[in-house]
């Protein structure tokens, strides 16, 4: 029976697992906290087997398939493991995994607030769509879980519904991933049209779709029709807009899986239906999606480093993230057309490590704002801070996060981001010359988002976390929100504890722990990808990266380039020690004092910086790119100018991809309604009117 | 024999950084109070203040965290690391392939981003000023550094800094417009990562011009001490990696005991002529307005893409 057992099968039953969680969710509506505990318990068992699988079945260059005749009559659902479907099968189950446990804590807070039981139902919906998406092997199927996947989380953002900007921001999330959704469609059609021929319905199929060729011009229109159908999903600048808006108002949980993993789907589709249906038949496609990709990773960070609001702060950084991983796609696009398979296998592989990593530390951060969300209450960060000595477990683990986030050495965000540097770098002479313009530019933005990002966590870490309270109350609030009613066990009363309780805490250590072993273990998980380079673009790098053991990550050869995480944190690790030790031989004496401040006095909690003097100098030097508001006033309480009592300055940034591109059409769409709308005269002899000319008009056509 | 030598050669660099850093802030020091007409303390007056600090209390503030704490001990010895890598006298270091060039300045980013954090744990305003200041900074300055490192690897075809030192001396002097653009953008970061004038003044405790000095504003003793000397051995380790990068004739070849005695001299000869170098801009220069220093970064920017472009283009 053991033999019996392959990745496929894994992966199945855990999609099963995840349907009976749905099930036993309906029924125990009544008993709130036992849902919580079952059906997260069971959801992250199944992410956990999914994942299980993807590990299994890529490491063994592993390939499955099998029909399932369910849906339309002739035309049954295929499901297929492939080792690119096993990557993102992990990608998706790991960070599910982690975020469930955490769930198994945060959902709790919600109980006595409002019922829990659509928040399970969707949120076991919504992972069953992702993992469907990435097992789906033919059109049909894999658009129908698309839309299970999009309509589940348009849910679960709706869920605290009786904020208005919650039902906005997911009627924006619904419209944008619609149209992103029709472009796929069509995609699709053009794809499985040419395949027969338009002779019948068995193009539909992604393997009819492999094996035929296509015309240049149909593949390219298929092409630009699916990546910015997958681009609007995957928040790439400018269709990023629904992304700042929907992912901050979700319940944190859901924001991580959101920011996490399924913009990850769109990344999987882009690379499914341009290396492995349509194949790379222009260099420009490559180009296109390195554009993208740097335009959305450089004003990604920029609009991060505008945010008060910890979780749009942390949207906006998706968007930059997404802009990495298309770096490297793009890359790995450009050298699969000029033929250079060493090369893409090189830019693919750092894409699709970027992606992998995003998952783990965006979902890490994610967390640590919802435990900070779920302990203070307070969605804007500057009314937070100090909050490292009430909450040590979550300060320290974000802290991991953003030095993950911001590509430093030895976490993981620095491998995949040194990766593709090293593929911008080796990157020959190409015949284009306008390629040999973008690339080092490339190399150079690409460096300008890496910096950028980390100014923009050192402010997020250090406005929320470090630093005093800057909230309006003296201290931070004690724990007696309404959220928190019925005897919370994970929150110390009294002195301000705000610690977060064990689940919560275990999720985000799982997640924290794989950014630290990505970081330093980078060479284990290139050569367990390999299968992946060679599935798509037929070359891998592991021979070169594993010479020198797992020490060493070697991309193309040892002179070439090589970096060792291993060796740096221990080398840093010892010298801390040491100088730590030589220095604690004489006991000196270390006694706590106020504050020095260069002598001044007085020194208040609201005087320290905040996100928004933080992030001035960068908003004064790349203010061209938003609109900016910035409004200073003076209040006056005696009525002489000369005696202002206080100051009140307003800030507004905002995007200029709103009103340049979005209010245009949403305003249009508005006027053509009301002037449709006048047709609606709720009188019904009117109506008869428009029934009886169109049939004239009918008759007129079809004589 | 030949598995100790390179051993040898690690610990005898890092010895070095640790001992010559403080000497040759002590040079610029006094090659600054004479070209002013003071008169200056020694060349071993950095050792004084270093000593004096690690034997005095710590004052804490009250709000400090861990993270404080830490701070030091980490710039500390993520600046020890960058020591070992770096090429200063030979190529033969065994530590050199944990990192190329790319990962040193992720180095050099780790121990920015502690002491950004560091200055924003205690909660003053000023504290916050100077990290706000100092990554607005380092985020201009970094994306010009790696395209001016980019340039010399793509001559190089490599970013191991042992192997860019190994290809450029091996290929003789060879006057590349690409090279050149490089040098002009590295000095003009130098000066700005390591806080010299025009952008920082290293000598003020004067709240507008601050930035450095405000991130480490509250500390004192032996934390103070650790972050004096990592700050010595940073501008000691630009004027290291400048060398290195672009001027590496003299630094000693694979396996050559013999050149050692000879590149630690050419180490001290460059090292005095950066130094003066240095003088001259820090005495011939005002300090800049803050919001100068993106023009300043941006020119650095400009430099360095238009070596890398006229790599592309012409070479």
């Amino acid at each position: 029976m053991i033999s019996d057992i392959t990745p496929f099968g894994t992966a199945f039953f855990s999609i099963i697992l995840l349907l009976a969680a749905i099930v036993i969710a309906a029924f125990l509506n009544k008993y709130q906290k036992l849902l919580i505990s079952v059906s997260f318990s069971i959801t992250a068992l199944s992410c956990l087997m999914a994942s299980i699988a993807g590990i299994w079945g890529v490491g063994a260059g592993y390939v499955e398939s099998t029909t399932i005749s369910m849906g339309i009559p002739d035309l049954p659902f295929h499901l297929r493991l492939d080792p690119l479907s096993g990557f993102f099968l992990v990608v998706v189950g790991l960070l599910s995994f982690f975020v469930s446990v955490y769930s198994l804590g945060y959902v709790k807070g919600f109980i006595g607030h409002r019922s829990v039981t659509h928040l399970v139902i969707f949120y076991c919906l919504f992972i069953t769509g992702m993992f469907l998406v990435i097992l789906s092997d033919d059109a049909l199927s894999f658009l129908i879980s698309w839309e299970l996947m999009a309509a589940s989380s348009y849910f679960l953002v709706m869920f605290e519904d009786e904020r208005v900007e919650n039902r906005r921001a997911a009627f924006l999330y619904l419209v944008v991933a619609h149209v992103g959704a029709i472009a796929i469609l069509l995609s699709f059609g053009i794809l499985a049209g040419l395949t027969t021929g338009f002779k019948g319905f068995d193009g539909y199929t992604f393997d009819a779709m492999r094996q035929a060729e296509f015309p240049a011009g149909w593949a390219t229109a298929a092409f630009l029709l699916a990546f910015f159908g997958f681009a609007a999903k995957a928040g790439v600048i400018p269709f990023h807009v629904w992304l700042p808006e929907a992912h901050p108002v979700a319940p944190s949980n859901v924001s991580a899986l959101m920011s996490g993993v399924m913009l990850k789907t769109a990344i999987y589709g882009i690379v499914r239906v341009s290396f492995d249906l349509i194949g790379i038949s222009n260099w420009w496609w490559g180009a296109i999606v390195l554009i993208f990709g740097l335009i959305s990773a450089v004003l990604g960070v920029l609009y991060a480093l505008m945010q008060h609001d910890l979780k749009r702060l942390l949207a906006y950084s998706s968007v930059e993230n997404i802009g990495i991983i298309l770096i490297g796609i793009g890359l790995a696009m450009i050298f699969t057309y000029f033929e250079m398979p060493q090369l893409a296998a090189l830019s693919l592989l750092a894409g699709l490590y970027h992606t992998l990593n995003h998952a783990m530390f965006k979902g890490l951060l994610f967390m640590g704002a919802g435990a900070v969300l779920y302990a203070t209450k307070e969605r804007s960060m500057e009314e937070m801070g100090g909050l490292i000595h009430k909450m040590p477990w979550t300060a320290a683990l974000f802290l991991v996060g953003c030095i993950s986030i911001s590509a430093l050495p030895p976490f993981n965000g620095f491998v995949s981001e040194w990766l593709t540097f090293q593929a911008f770098l080796l990157s020959p002479s190409l015949q284009t010359p306008l390629l040999n313009l973008l690339i080092p530019l490339g190399a150079a933005l690409l460096a300008l988002a890496a910096a950028l990002s980390a100014a923009c966590f050192v402010m997020a870490f250090g406005v929320t976390f470090l630093g005093r309270w800057r909230g309006h109350h003296n201290s931070p609030p004690p724990f007696d929100s309404p959220l928190s009613k019925g005897g919370y066990r994970g929150v110390k009363g009294g002195n301000g504890g705000l610690e977060v309780d064990w689940y919560m805490r275990i999720g985000m250590i799982m997640a924290a722990l794989a950014c630290l072993i990505l970081g330093i273990l980078p060479t284990m998980t290139i050569g367990w990808m390999d299968a992946l380079s060679e599935q798509l673009v037929g070359d891998k790098i592991t021979i070169t990266a594993g010479e020198f053991g797992w020490l060493w990550l070697t991309p193309i050869a040892h002179e070439r380039a090589s970096y060792s995480a291993p060796i740096v944190l221990i080398v840093v690790l010892a010298v801390v020690l040491l100088a730590y030790i030589l220095l604690h031989i004489r006991k000196a004496a270390v006694h706590r004092a106020p504050l020095w401040d260069c002598g001044f006095e007085k020194v208040t909690n609201r005087m320290q910086y905040s996100a928004a003097s933080f992030s001035m100098p960068i908003r004064r030097i790349f203010g061209f790119l938003f609109s900016i508001r910035e409004d200073v006033r003076a209040v006056y309480p005696t009525g002489n100018p000369l005696f202002p009592k206080r100051l009140r300055y307003h800030l507004k940034v905002r995007d200029r991809f709103w009103g340049l591109f979005y209010k245009p059409v949403a305003d249009a769409s508005i006027w053509i309604s009301r002037k449709v709308g006048k047709l609606q005269q709720g009188r019904i002899q009117m109506y008869l009117i428009y029934s009886f000319i169109t049939i004239i008009v009918l008759l007129l056509f079809l004589r | 024999m030949n598995q100790i030598y390179p051993v040898i050669i690690e610990i005898l660099q890092i010895a070095i950084l640790l001992i010559a850093a403080p000497v040759f802030i002590g040079w610029i020091r006094m090659l600054k109070c004479w070209s002013q007409g003071r008169t200056s303390a020694g060349i071993l007056q950095p050792y004084r203040d270093i000593a004096k600090l690690f034997t005095k209390d710590v004052v804490l503030a009250e709000n400090a965290s861990w993270i404080f704490r830490f701070t030091p001990y980490l710039v500390f010895g993520v600046t020890v690391l960058v020591g070992a890598i770096v090429p200063i006298l030979s190529v033969d270091l065994p530590l050199s392939a944990t990192a190329d060039v790319i990962v040193l300045i992720g180095l050099f980013a780790i121990a920015r981003f502690f002491t950004a954090l560091a200055g924003m744990d205690i909660g003053t305003a000023f504290g916050g000023m100077g990290s706000s200041r100092e990554m607005m900074i380092a985020s201009l300055a970094e994306p010009a550094m790696l395209m001016a490192i980019f340039t010399v690897s793509l001559v190089s075809r490599s970013t191991s800094l042992s192997q860019i030192v190994h290809v450029i001396t091996s290929k003789g002097f060879i006057l590349r417009p690409s090279i050149a653009f490089a040098v002009l953008a590295f000095i003009l970061i130098a000066i700005a990562e390591t806080g010299r004038i025009p952008v920082d003044n290293p000598a003020t405790h004067l709240e507008l011009t601050m930035i450095h000095e405000a991130m480490i504003l509250e500390y004192s003793g032996r934390h103070l001490a650790l972050m004096e000397w990592a700050g010595m051995m940073k501008v000691f380790l630009f004027a290291g990696l400048g060398i290195a990068v672009f001027f590496p004739w003299g630094i000693a070849p694979k396996d050559n005991l013999i050149y050692l005695p000879a590149a630690i001299l050419f180490l001290a000869i460059k090292l005095c002529l950066a130094g003066t170098g240095l003088v001259l801009i820090e005495t011939g220069l005002a300090k800049m307005r803050i919001f100068r220093i993106p023009e300043f970064l941006g020119s650095a920017f400009l430099f360095a893409t238009l070596g890398m472009l006229s790599y592309f283009i012409l070479e």
